[in-house]
């Protein structure tokens, strides 16, 4: 298994130091090691006259959730696409275990791919393939495994997602909850090192959402997964986060612990937090006198 | 002036930059051709989309090239007594050029464009980056069995249209010309050699390459909306109509 052990964990198992979804928690593959730390350097994008990522450095320890939050258009998922390759920087390097990734070839960085894994923040399935199949696509292109025991991942993980006999079911038909939850049973699928979520809690119910947040919580504390949290969902992000990194015209602005973060005295990142509470709290009210 | 050249320098530019990407993605394809027993069950339903389904109009545009050619022929034949000859002529223009040349024209519109709206619609809905993230190559996962089907299935259609078209031709000739279906076959058979047809096989199956290739280029290359999807077809299929044109130039003076 390419240096990485595989063993079944049952939902029985769990103490109480790791969350779980009751429930729906069947079996995951575990990673044996985990010792994946990104480190991005002077990072700069541009696409035409419009300068995204303005000489980013941002630190991304192995192991721990790191939330990147910022305003629509800060470079939020520019970043993420970065550090998953998927875009070539103007310059700055990414090392991911030491090794500058904006220098390797696409054949190269498909090998270095193969421990990572990304939830699109509009799904992005396969429109012509059912659920079943995108959730095992990945396995399937990459021919170590039975189509039987393909099947048996994508239902176990389908099952984490609450999506159990959706397997037949196409793209088209389910909701954009329902997409996103398919996008992180594909991204798990994989068995990956690193997760990066893009908004993986927007247009999601809150009970849903808050289900998404504990499948975030325990992945990192079961399989000790690097993750990489983009997201607007304040109550997401200091729920999940062990470090947050606010993003502001395409600088980290401050980072921090999500405690250091709810006190930080820089004015962008206390308007971002207050902004969201007020609108919360002017939710709440609303729907309070509605009630009455 | 400096206008009219800043523009026409960009324009040459854009075409220049896209024929390299478009070789290297050829180069790229071919690579990846090596896992073609690997993908076979992407490469069978496209094989059949590109050629069973392509027969239906593939087969009214054959029989009508081929009506019109015995009936333009035919009449300035007619003029001179030689309308006997009409078999060769229209076998040999349906073989060497017609039939190739229409085809790939008719699969440049018909598969090319589909292969761009699809690509592109998977680039601009991030399924493409899906993809990558999942380390799966998108020129092994879309263009190498794109490519092979058009390469395979073009010079199949391309048999199909020529037989079709010879045929079309015979019914205009022993119908307006008095020529008899013997005479007329007894003629195409005198004309017609197998490197004639060969000929025509090679350079259809170029024609699917270029279409292939060109329609993947465009939709890997889409960026945007649904809007840039359209206007990537629209030039993936004005792009696949010139290179035909110009390939079939340069082929048919290298190998006349």
């Amino acid at each position: 298994m390419n240096g990485r052990q595989r063993t079944l964990c049952l939902s029985g198992s769990n103490d109480n130091k790791h969350r779980c979804l009751p429930g729906i928690f069947g079996f995951v593959y575990m990673n044996k090691s985990n010792n994946v730390e990104i480190e991005i350097l002077n990072l700069n994008k541009s696409f035409r006259d419009n300068h995204i990522l303005k000489n980013l450095n941002l630190k991304i320890p192995s192991g721990k959730t790191t939330v990147i939050m910022g305003g629509s258009g800060a470079g939020k998922t520019v970043l993420l696409k970065h550090i998953m390759g998927l875009l070539k920087p103007d310059s700055g390097k990414i090392l991911i275990k030491g090794e500058d990734i904006t220098a390797k070839t696409e054949r190269e960085l498909d090998k270095l791919r193969s421990s990572f894994a990304m939830v699109f923040q509009f799904a992005a399935l396969l429109n012509s393939l059912t659920v079943g199949q995108n959730v095992g696509l990945g396995l399937k292109e990459r021919g170590e495994l039975t189509q039987k025991e393909i099947n048996k991942i994508v239902d176990e993980k389908l099952r984490l997602v609450g999506l159990d006999g959706k397997q037949h079911v196409m793209p088209g038909e389910l909701s954009g909850g329902m997409k996103k939850r398919v996008g992180v049973a594909r991204a798990l699928a994989m068995n990956p090192e690193v997760i990066l979520y893009d908004e993986p809690t927007a247009g999601l119910d809150p009970f849903m959402a808050g289900n998404v947040d504990e499948l975030i919580l325990d992945l990192k504390n079961r399989l000790k997964m690097t993750s990489i949290v983009v997201t607007h969902d304040m109550n997401s992000a200091f729920y999940v986060g062990d470090r947050i990194c606010m993003l502001h015209e395409g600088r980290v602005i401050e980072e921090g612990t999500p405690e250091e973060i709810q006190n930080s005295t820089n004015h962008i990142t206390r308007q971002f937090i207050t902004r969201h509470s007020v609108q919360n709290t002017a939710r709440v009210s609303d729907s309070g006198s509605g009630g009455k | 002036m400096r206008t009219i050249l800043i523009y026409l320098g960009h324009r040459l530019l854009t075409f220049s930059e896209n024929i390299g990407q478009m070789l290297r993605l050829l180069v790229e394809t071919i690579y990846w051709c090596k896992q073609t027993f690997r993908n076979l069950d992407k490469i069978f339903p496209l094989m059949r989309r590109i050629g069973a389904d392509s027969l239906p109009i593939a087969s009214f545009t054959a029989i009508f090239i081929g009506m019109v050619l015995a009936l333009q022929t035919g009449y300035t034949l007619e003029k001179f007594g030689m309308e006997a000859s009409l078999g060769s002529i229209v076998s040999v223009a349906m073989c060497r050029e017609l039939g190739p040349v229409l085809t790939g024209l008719l699969l440049a519109g018909r598969i090319g464009a589909g292969i761009t709206a699809e690509i592109g619609t998977m680039s601009v809905s991030e399924e493409v980056d899906a993809l990558k993230s999942l380390g799966i190559n998108p020129v092994r996962y879309l263009s190498m069995p794109r490519f092979l089907a058009c390469v395979f299935m073009l010079p199949v259609l391309v048999i199909y249209a020529d037989v079709v078209g010879i045929f079309g031709g015979g019914v205009v000739s022993s119908t307006y010309f008095d020529v008899s279906f013997s005479i007329y076959f007894d003629k195409m058979a005198e004309s017609l050699d197998f490197m004639e047809i060969f000929k025509g096989l090679v350079k259809s199956s170029m024609f699917g390459a270029i279409i292939s290739i060109v329609g993947c280029h465009h939709g890997l290359k889409t960026t945007g909306g649904p809007g840039e999807v359209g206007t990537a077809t629209t030039n993936s299929v004005v792009f696949s109509f010139v290179t035909i044109y110009i390939f079939d130039y340069f082929f048919t003076r290298l190998w006349l």
